[in-house]
């Protein structure tokens, strides 16, 4: 078995999801190599290299890749995929949506957002928001995404060689604009150890922020938000937990006013510890939640905030 | 211009599934079904795009059993124009449908297919992306925002970390995400005027695209329970057993 990993990177510095999505690389077992695609990525590919397992890197340096952009880089892999029987990424946005084009053109099947390898061939994967795992089997070759959430990252005792390839002749229909992204001294939500998440109950953005952010910043936690905060414009888009944003696996997750529909709880079944504080004490959250507080979450969370900066 | 939109008949997203006992799939049996809720999100844009005078017709799509017609007939309420069923006896696989897509676009020569991002049973999140790539088409997934503007679109699409900004020229492939819009309520008129609008039902199979699903799904389990928890009556004691008992803190 020959696998190949997509790294994921912003150009600058390797993604932990990689190092996760490694982890399952090697349980379906084979020689594992890495791709580094991107402009300017040098630094990545050492990186990559440096992770346990990683039998060579493919180092893939053009102007046309600094976007990763889909059409491209699916073009790319597919240009290398001859060689291997196993394709993969981290199930983030560019994994989500460049595999399904290298799937598609290579007539193959994507498997996506595995959680769980069964075998060579064989996974797990959850269904209807993870109220049911699905076990699949594929026939051969594979095309695969990771829920880099389900698996434990790779360590980083490996030297690797780094293979420059090259690239192939690039244009694409979609043109890339912008990227607005914030940037945070929190942790990353999908690999933070402590997660607090605020819903609609907040009522507005100050109160979101006066509120949820110094129990967070308490915490040295990540800031998790339900979809419906999202949309109220309380919290930015990559704040969202659950079935259709992030999935978070960390040891203590607090849901502030966080109803708990199933699209949510899809989100945070994997956390150690679930905290709810809620008003309404037939909240669907407290079915889930391991340590239930029936009350106003603006006296509570910020009692707790204090009991926790002590 | 004339836009596509696949639009999947799925378990409403309302309704709490249950795994059947002998690991063969997830009961469906006097389940709500309901329209994808992604998808009624690209009904409700494609159908804001033909108001707004810059589509000519909106067509819709589903594949699946005979029941999928009230799922066409919902978009049809929203303000689909036509809409064409392809049936099929077992649940087609994401590339499959992509590639049925393909022989539609082929006769149907849309501008724009809005798709959903994701369909809520499978959770696949394939669909477009392989039918941009068989297309050789220009994609954006996740759309939060999407502006038609002459012979190119401009999308924000929900990435990790944020918003990206692409523009793609038409034709093109675009799936949504949840804040796009909010889709309209039909209205009781327009339920009943759907039921005379034309929908063209043909048997899948018909279209010369392989259909046998290329994954074999062995078993459908639950998945693990989590162990109850408790109730705890002051943060003083929440934080205590944070401390003490999860020693998580
Ligand atoms: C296709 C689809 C995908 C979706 N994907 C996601 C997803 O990935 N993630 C997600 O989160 N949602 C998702 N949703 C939305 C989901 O269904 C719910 O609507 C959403 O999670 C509810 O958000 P909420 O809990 O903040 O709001 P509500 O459901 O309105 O809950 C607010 C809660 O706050 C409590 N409350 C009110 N005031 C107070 C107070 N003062 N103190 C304490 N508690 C208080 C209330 O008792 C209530 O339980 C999706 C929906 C669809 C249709
Ligand atoms: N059987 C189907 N009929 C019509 N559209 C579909 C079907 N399956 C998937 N789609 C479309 O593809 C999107 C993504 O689905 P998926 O890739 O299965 O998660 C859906 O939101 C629909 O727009």
């Amino acid at each position: 078995m020959k696998i190949l990993l997509l790294a994921e990177h912003d150009n600058q510095t390797l993604s932990p999801h990689t190092a996760r999505a490694l982890t399952a690389a090697r349980q379906i077992g084979g020689e594992v190599h890495l791709l580094v695609a991107g402009q300017g990525c040098g630094h990545v590919a050492e990186a990559a290299a440096r992770l346990s397992g990683v039998a060579k890197v493919l180092h893939a340096d053009a102007p046309a890749l600094a976007h990763q952009l889909a059409e491209l880089l699916s073009e790319l892999i597919v240009s290398v995929a001859d060689g291997y029987d196993t394709l993969l990424a981290p199930a983030t946005s560019t994994g989500k949506n460049v595999m399904p084009r290298v799937a598609a053109l290579l007539d193959l099947m994507q498997v996506s957002d595995i959680i769980a390898v069964d075998g060579p061939n064989s996974f797990r994967r959850p269904i209807y928001a993870g109220n049911a795992i699905e076990h699949v089997e594929t026939s051969g070759k594979q095309v695969i995404t990771v829920r880099t959430t389900a698996f434990v990252p790779a360590d980083t005792e490996g030297a690797a060689p780094i293979e420059q390839i090259s690239v192939p002749d690039l244009a694409s229909p979609a043109e890339w604009i912008e990227d607005i992204t914030v940037t945070t001294e929190r942790p990353e939500l999908t690999s933070a150890k402590r997660v607090v998440s605020g819903g609609r109950s907040l009522g507005s953005k100050e109160k979101f922020d006066a509120v949820i952010l110094p129990l967070a910043d308490a915490l040295g936690a990540a800031v998790g938000a339900s979809r419906d905060a999202v949309d109220e414009g309380f919290a930015p888009n990559d704040w969202q937990v659950g079935q259709t944003g992030k999935t978070v696996a960390p040891e203590l997750y607090i849901a502030c006013g966080i109803s708990g529909a199933i699209q949510h709880v899809a989100g945070i079944k994997d956390a150690k510890v679930i905290v709810a504080i809620n008003s309404d004490p037939e909240a669907p959250i407290f079915k889930l939640a391991d340590y239930a507080l029936v009350g106003d979450l603006f006296e509570l969370v910020p009692e707790l905030t204090r009991a926790v900066s002590k | 211009m004339k836009i596509l939109v696949p639009v999947k008949r799925a378990i409403d997203y309302k309704v709490t599934i249950r795994v059947k006992p002998d690991g063969s799939g997830v009961d469906t049996d006097n389940v709500k079904m309901s329209m994808n809720p992604f998808d009624e999100i690209a009904v409700e844009q494609a159908v804001r795009l033909k108001e707004a005078g810059q589509a000519s017709e909106v067509v819709v799509v589903s594949i699946g059993s005979p029941k999928a017609e009230d799922t066409i007939r919902t978009a049809m309420a929203i303000g689909a124009d036509r809409g064409m069923l392809l049936t099929h006896d077992t649940a087609v696989e994401p590339l499959a449908v992509a590639k049925l897509l393909v022989k539609l676009v082929e006769e149907e020569q849309p501008g724009l297919v809005i798709l959903g991002k994701q369909a809520i049973d499978n959770d696949a999140n394939q669909t477009g992306q392989m039918l941009s790539a068989l297309l050789g088409w220009g994609q954006a997934t996740s759309a939060a925002e999407l502006v038609v503007d002459g012979d190119s679109a401009t999308v924000t699409s929900e990435i990790d970390g944020g918003l990206q900004k692409l523009r793609l020229t038409l034709p093109a492939i675009v799936t949504t995400e949840l804040g796009l819009n909010q889709p309209r309520n039909a209205t009781l008129p327009n339920v009943i005027k759907a039921k005379k609008k034309p929908l063209d039902v043909r048997e899948a199979s018909s279209l010369g695209v392989d259909l046998d699903p290329r994954l074999k799904v062995t078993k459908v389990t639950e998945p693990p329970a989590r162990k109850s928890g408790i109730q705890v009556n002051s943060v003083e004691e929440l934080v205590a057993k944070l401390r003490d008992e999860a020693q998580v803190l």
